[in-house]
């Protein structure tokens, strides 16, 4: 399983990248190879308000369609277009593609995410 | 009681009573000791003694023959299932063993022949709606309608729809028991002249409007102006569904062109008997953007290993089996020989025969409409154009229902009897005529409407 250090990490297997106040939000090595090939992605519009825990959009693999949520709370800043014409990417090299990127309304949330280590730990007892 | 066990229950009475000794128990009722005494029936069921195959032949015959039946009665009756030609040829090709199922197979991809008839079906529904994806269909216009507002309400998650207070009054039940238990919020827009008032329409679009509704032709027969609705739907960024009549399809422009989102209808009179309650089939088609989001089976064409053209049933991740709660639709079949039906039909037709089927409902319709005017018993409720059903309003007191009543004893069956569902129509007649009804048969109905 591929990780990524200075990553933030949740329990419902996604990835945030910070950098300044924006966050962007994709799903993890583990996801993607538990999904199988991927599909479609379903984003939500630029401008979306989201709270920590909504859904931001849908994965759909060659076997399930899963709903990801978002860790942390703001507003929908950009969506990856790539992701339309190339939705492998992220079975491909899932921490470059990104999902979403929020303006976060609340940093203190991204204390409650797990680190790359803590994330892997949490992996092998769900694995 | 007596014991049909051996004639249609395959296990003997021994196998019964081993499997009963697996299971510890002594006789059948106790697998149903859970069911308190009081809802049991306890007694034999009053059905008559058996028959010999000869007699219940005579015995079914007796009991059909007291329906009226479309050979023997001439019918005026439409309001959402219609009296089309069925050409011989369906019959002879449902009937085939290897085709003949209500369903999608559960095992599909083994059935290559229901799959292919069934991608053809959505081919055709695409071509004549002018859709890019079609579903393998839903159960009715009624359900299919409903779908498209759930569809429209998810999409942009919103959760209100303007409908037209012109749509089928049966569909707006439907949709209105929808409505109460999925939380969307269900507003008409009031018709004018028969068709709906646009500006009503554009008034009743709120900020948290997801789709407006337009069925056309409509209930009353009339053609809707889909133009300016269609442009009114896109200017507020909502989807715009249309409900049509396929056969009005061969001559009036596809729903595609005036920028629907969503299409739906009933597909009975692509081939299908009149049958009270069914079974019908509703078609459901969207632009491309839409389909990840359209309820129902979906087949499509892809190559095997050897590279030869076959067909899998696709985007099953959207369905109930695999996306559990968060599917688009608790729909996870089709109507499997009724869309066969309507596919044999626009093959047998074809495209110039539609649009003969369609021309001769025009003329066939308008012309009774110019002789039961002529009669003075009547005046028109509307002005606007019609297709092949239009809505009279009865003069001088005339009831509907005694109108209808004479009429049958005249073996025809007369038009609906619109008061039954808007306050407004008490004295509304609904007169259907497809391309089936003769010169003769018009101007018969026409001499007993001068008679009252």
């Amino acid at each position: 399983m591929k990780l990524e250090s200075g990553l933030k990490y949740s329990k419902e297997h996604e990835w945030v990248r910070v950098a300044g106040n924006k966050a962007y939000i994709g799903i993890t090595d583990f996801a993607q190879n538990s999904l199988g090939d991927i599909v479609f992605v379903e984003m939500p519009e630029v401008g979306a308000e989201l709270a920590s825990g909504d859904t931001l959009g849908v994965v759909e693999s060659v076997k399930a369609a899963s709903d990801i949520y978002t860790p942390v709370s703001g507003t929908v800043t950009k969506i990856n277009e790539n992701l339309n014409n190339s939705p492998e990417s992220i079975n491909e090299d899932p921490y470059e593609s990104w999902i979403i990127a929020l303006e976060l309304s609340d940093p203190a949330e991204l204390d409650d995410l797990m680190d790359e280590k803590e994330y892997e730990q949490f992996c092998s007892k769900e694995g | 009681m007596r014991n049909y066990t051996s004639r249609y229950i395959p296990n003997t009475e021994e196998q019964q009573k081993s499997m009963l000794e697996t299971m510890g128990m002594k006789s059948l009722d106790e697998i149903f000791k859970d069911i308190p005494e009081e809802l049991k029936l306890n007694r034999a069921l009053n059905i008559p003694d058996d028959m010999a195959e000869y007699e219940l032949i005579k015995h079914m015959q007796n009991m059909a023959s007291k329906n009226a039946n479309m050979d023997d009665y001439v019918c005026f009756l439409g309001a959402g299932a219609y009296d089309h030609y069925i050409p011989s040829i369906i019959r002879h090709m449902l009937m085939r063993g290897e085709f003949y199922t209500a369903y999608t197979p559960y095992q599909p991809e083994i059935s290559q022949g229901t799959l292919q008839a069934i991608f053809e079906y959505q081919t055709m529904i695409c071509e004549l709606t002018g859709m890019d994806v079609a579903n393998a269909s839903m159960y009715d216009g009624a359900s299919a309608a409903t779908e498209a507002i759930i569809l429209a309400c998810n999409g942009k998650r919103k959760n209100e729809v303007v409908i037209s207070a012109a749509l089928n009054p049966e569909y707006k039940k439907v949709i209105n028991t929808y409505a109460r238990f999925n939380g969307f919020k269900v507003i008409e827009a009031a018709y004018c002249n028969g068709i709906t008032d646009i500006s009503d329409l554009e008034k009743k679009i709120t900020g948290d409007t997801a789709a407006v509704f337009i069925q056309s032709p409509n209930f009353f027969g009339a053609i809707e102006d889909l133009t300016n609705a269609g442009q009114i739907a896109h200017k507020n960024d909502i989807y715009f569904i249309v409900s049509v009549d396929p056969i009005s399809l061969g001559i009036l422009k596809p729903p595609a062109e005036y920028g629907a989102h969503i299409v739906v209808g009933e597909g009975q009179a692509l081939g299908n008997p009149m049958g009270f309650g069914g079974p019908y089939l509703g078609f459901f088609a969207v632009k491309k953007e839409l389909m990840r989001k359209m309820p129902g089976r979906i087949v499509g064409q892809t190559t095997d290993v050897n590279g030869k053209r076959g067909f899998v049933l696709t985007m099953q991740t959207r369905e109930q089996h695999i996306r559990r709660e968060k599917a688009t639709s608790n729909i996870c079949t089709n109507q499997a020989l009724n869309a066969l039906t309507a596919t044999i039909y626009l093959t047998v037709l074809g495209k110039k025969g539609l649009k003969e089927v369609g021309e001769l409902c025009v003329q066939k319709s308008h012309y009774a409409y110019d002789r039961l005017l002529e009669t003075g018993k009547f005046e028109a409720a509307f002005t606007s154009p019609f297709f092949k059903e239009f809505a009279l309003k009865a003069k001088n007191g005339i009831s509907i229902e005694e109108l209808n009543m004479k009429l049958l004893n005249d073996k025809i069956i007369g038009g609906y009897d619109l008061g039954k569902d808007f306050e407004e129509m008490k004295d509304g007649w609904l007169v259907a005529v497809t391309e089936k009804r003769s010169k003769e048969d018009i101007d018969r109905l026409v001499e007993k409407v001068n008679c009252l």
